[in-house]
């Protein structure tokens, strides 16, 4: 059985339906890629994934490990190994980046019925992620995201998805805002977190990308339904065409 | 809009928790017969074996505050409180004189463990906060006396005080918040019952934090407490003051005094966490807390700072202030105020510039979720002789749902041109965003609004002593758990 699997998804927003029907499954220690025009419900779907409020599921199921993520809050899910590096992270005036991780951290140790994580510890693991990351210990004391750049913000993105160590991740664009070299030291960051046990879903519009993290399979969503799935040749090919034949397609 | 109806459900709930500090403890109590005149101050007087010029000064306290009203200018609304049932005394039976714990009463002891105020564990910690806890109207445990001994430093219950150190007393007391000061302060001044007393030598820091945990423990008892510090030529303290108080039906008056004296280099930082009862979800029950506090920097470059974190209370009427006399002194306010349900605070500060190069400084973060009312008032005036004062105030809102309410309050008077005086305020909300990003990293609602919380209020909290810093941290969580999401 897949790590995770999504049947007939269907989801909507204050009445609006966004995704119609998507069936995805993603076998433990792959990476899958989503490509697809604005407002294709890219994002939707990862926060379908994570649990966000607002979204409503109409129809179909969502299973992580055999359990129902449907049936589970945004921090249950967490807790049971989604992590979700947004498009827009959000600001947290005050809350610092080093007590943020700590929380996150704690909240999975409270779950499991252990104690608080050894603050001294932590502070040396974090430091060491965060240095391969080119995240600065000033940037660990700032509050989270206050005042960062684009570039920025996605590489604590993953920074904390370091931290976490989630079983299956959905990085929703984070190339967008990096840098080159940033993008090939998050691609790093990002590719030592593959392992057997871990999936990814990589959103993104971009080719170069997927060039850095090498997906095993790639969708393209469009309308709200995957229409097409395949290799990597599949990236090329909506680099030179577009998204054209989907969009009509399905019109 | 959907996230807001969102928060809005989510406060709901969490709310309904049970006030996790309501329990009674039961302890005869002997109790001066309930109502006011000139005889309930006489047995309050007596009881203690007060000297003559105090019970005077009672008794014309007592004369002026019949001749007052009942301010009405604070966005708070209550029934009206009949001042003639209530009682004015109550005191743990056997009166206690003791040298250590072992011969406190076990039952307050326990009290005091489900309050999560170990104070064993607090004797273990060997000099670093040293505890005159009072229970009701007097107080039955003060340790660390003999190392504060040593340094010339007097930490006594003010009943002591006023036989151990009578000149001190009689020349402080009343000289920053004189008895007819206000309606509540003047009642206080007739009536008071006990509270603590700090005198820091001339050159003298205080080896340690001083510490104070209240408790209102009687059924209709008003708590009266009195509390004066003087802090002498160069030298410095810093107090603690926390409280928590059992689950009541009927509401609670609470109208304490807090005086504060600072000498020349002087400085005084005065820190409370309050944790009252605040009232179920209806607004039933709760204290009343009615304070006066206020601090005369009467020296130069003396310092008083005021650090409060009010959770608690059904009703909150407090401005802590600074009479900034000294020149060169300082005077700084920073607040948490979180009102949940159906509480009300209107709290602030008054910063009264009169010496020359006098700065202030003012923090206020107010909390609002519930239906409840959350009000910054705060005064600024600089004297005609002020040259050169200085003010800096930031005001800060924060509303959880859309059903409570902020409201900033600022008056400014200014007769010295050269004064500068920056004003600067913001009200926010906790953002659906926020807590989703919170939640997604595995944060309970909970723990994501009291994070949240923690960091909006983050200017205040690093001014706690440490010892209070986690404490508050987590009483901040609790609060809102109570009608936050
Ligand atoms: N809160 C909302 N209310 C109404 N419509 C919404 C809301 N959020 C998203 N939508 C709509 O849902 C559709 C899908 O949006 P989504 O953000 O998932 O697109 P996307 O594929 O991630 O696009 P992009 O590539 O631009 O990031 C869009 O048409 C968008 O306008
Ligand atoms: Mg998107």
């Amino acid at each position: 059985m897949a790590l995770l699997e999504i049947e007939n998804l269907h989801a909507e927003i204050d009445g609006k339906p966004i995704l119609k029907g998507i069936d995805l499954s993603i076998e433990a220690g792959q990476v899958h890629a989503i490509m697809g025009p604005n407002g294709s419900g890219k994002s939707t779907l990862s926060y379908v994934l994570a649990g966000r409020d607002g979204y409503e599921v109409t129809e179909g199921s969502i299973r992580l490990d055999g359990q129902d993520l449907l049936e589970m809050e945004a921090d249950e899910r967490a807790v049971a190994g989604v992590f979700l590096a947004m498009q827009y992270p959000v600001e947290l005036p005050g809350v610092t980046g080093m007590t943020f991780l700590r929380e996150a951290v704690n909240a999975r140790r409270k779950a499991a019925g252990e104690d608080e994580i050894d603050a001294m510890g932590f502070l040396k693991m974090v430091r060491a992620k965060a240095k391969t990351l080119g995240v600065t210990d000033e940037m660990l004391k700032r509050a989270v995201n206050v005042g960062f750049s684009g570039g920025e913000k996605k590489r604590n993105e993953i920074l904390q998805m370091a931290v976490l160590e989630p079983k299956f991740c959905v990085l929703d664009e984070t190339d967008s805002g990096l840098d080159i070299d940033a993008l090939k030291v998050v691609s790093e960051g990002v590719n030592a977190l593959r392992s057997a046990g871990r999936s990814m879903l990589v959103i993104t519009h971009y080719q170069r990308l997927l060039n850095h993290i090498e997906p095993d399979v790639i969708h393209v969503l469009a309308h709200g339904r995957i229409q097409k799935t395949g290799g990597k040749e599949l990236a090329l090919e909506l680099e030179q065409n577009g998204y054209a034949d989907y969009v009509e397609a399905a019109a | 809009m959907a996230a807001t109806a969102d928060t809005v459900r989510q406060v709901e709930e969490v709310t309904g928790r049970a006030y996790k500090h309501g329990f009674v403890t039961d302890i005869d109590m002997e109790m001066a017969p309930k109502g006011l005149d000139e005889t309930t101050i006489r047995f309050i007087s007596a009881k203690k074996e007060e000297p003559e010029w105090l019970l005077e000064w009672r008794l014309k306290a007592f004369r002026q505050w019949q001749q007052m009203k009942e301010p009405d200018w604070a966005k708070v609304g209550y029934p009206a409180i009949d001042y003639q049932d209530l009682y004015y005394y109550a005191a743990p039976k056997q009166k206690p004189k003791l040298n250590s714990l072992d011969e406190v009463d076990p039952e307050l002891l326990a009290t005091y463990e489900k309050l999560g105020i170990p104070l064993k564990e607090q004797e273990i910690l060997a000099g670093v906060v040293a505890v005159d806890a009072v229970f009701d109207s007097v107080s039955v445990a003060t340790t660390y006396k003999k190392e504060l001994e040593k340094h010339g430093v007097i930490f006594c219950s003010i009943s002591e005080a006023v036989h151990d150190y009578p000149d001190l007393v009689r020349r402080y007391l009343g000289s920053v918040v004189p008895a007819a000061d206000n309606f509540f302060a003047c009642l206080n001044s007739a009536v008071f019952t006990d509270g603590s007393f700090v005198y820091i030598p001339k050159g003298v820091r205080c080896p340690m934090e001083l510490s104070t945990y209240f408790r209102i423990n009687a059924e209709n008892t008003g708590q009266f407490e009195r509390t004066l510090i003087v802090a002498d030529e160069g030298s410095y303290v810093s107090y603690l003051e926390g409280c928590t108080a059992p689950q009541r039906d009927e509401n609670q008056l609470h109208a304490a005094v807090v005086e504060l004296v600072a000498m020349d280099d002087a400085e005084i930082k005065y820190s409370t966490v309050q944790n009252w009862y605040p009232g179920d979800e209806n607004g039933k029950g709760g204290i009343y807390n009615f304070v006066t506090k206020r601090g005369a920097c009467r020296g130069r470059r003396s310092k008083i700072s005021w650090t409060q974190v009010e959770t608690g209370s059904a009703i909150t009427w407090k401005y802590p202030s600074c009479i900034l006399q000294g020149d060169d002194s300082v005077g700084e306010f920073y607040s948490v105020a979180i009102t949940n349900n159906a509480q009300q605070a209107d709290t602030g500060t008054k910063m009264i510039h009169l010496g020359k190069n006098t700065r202030s400084t003012i923090i206020s973060k107010g909390i609002s979720a519930g239906r409840a009312d959350n009000t910054y008032r705060g005064l600024v005036r600089v004297g005609k002789r002020a040259e050169g004062a200085r003010n800096f105030t930031q005001c800060d809102s924060l509303l959880i749902g859309d059903k409570c309410g902020a409201h900033t309050v600022p008056y400014i008077e200014s007769k010295n041109p050269s004064a500068r005086i920056e004003h600067e305020a913001t009200t926010s909300k906790i953002s659906e965003d926020q807590l989703f990003y919170c939640m997604s990293r595995g944060l309970s609602t909970e723990d994501a609004v009291g994070l949240i919380v923690n960091g909006f209020c983050k200017e205040v909290m690093k001014e706690l002593p440490m010892e209070f810093a986690v404490e508050a941290q987590k009483l901040i969580g609790i609060s809102l758990e109570g009608s936050v999401g």
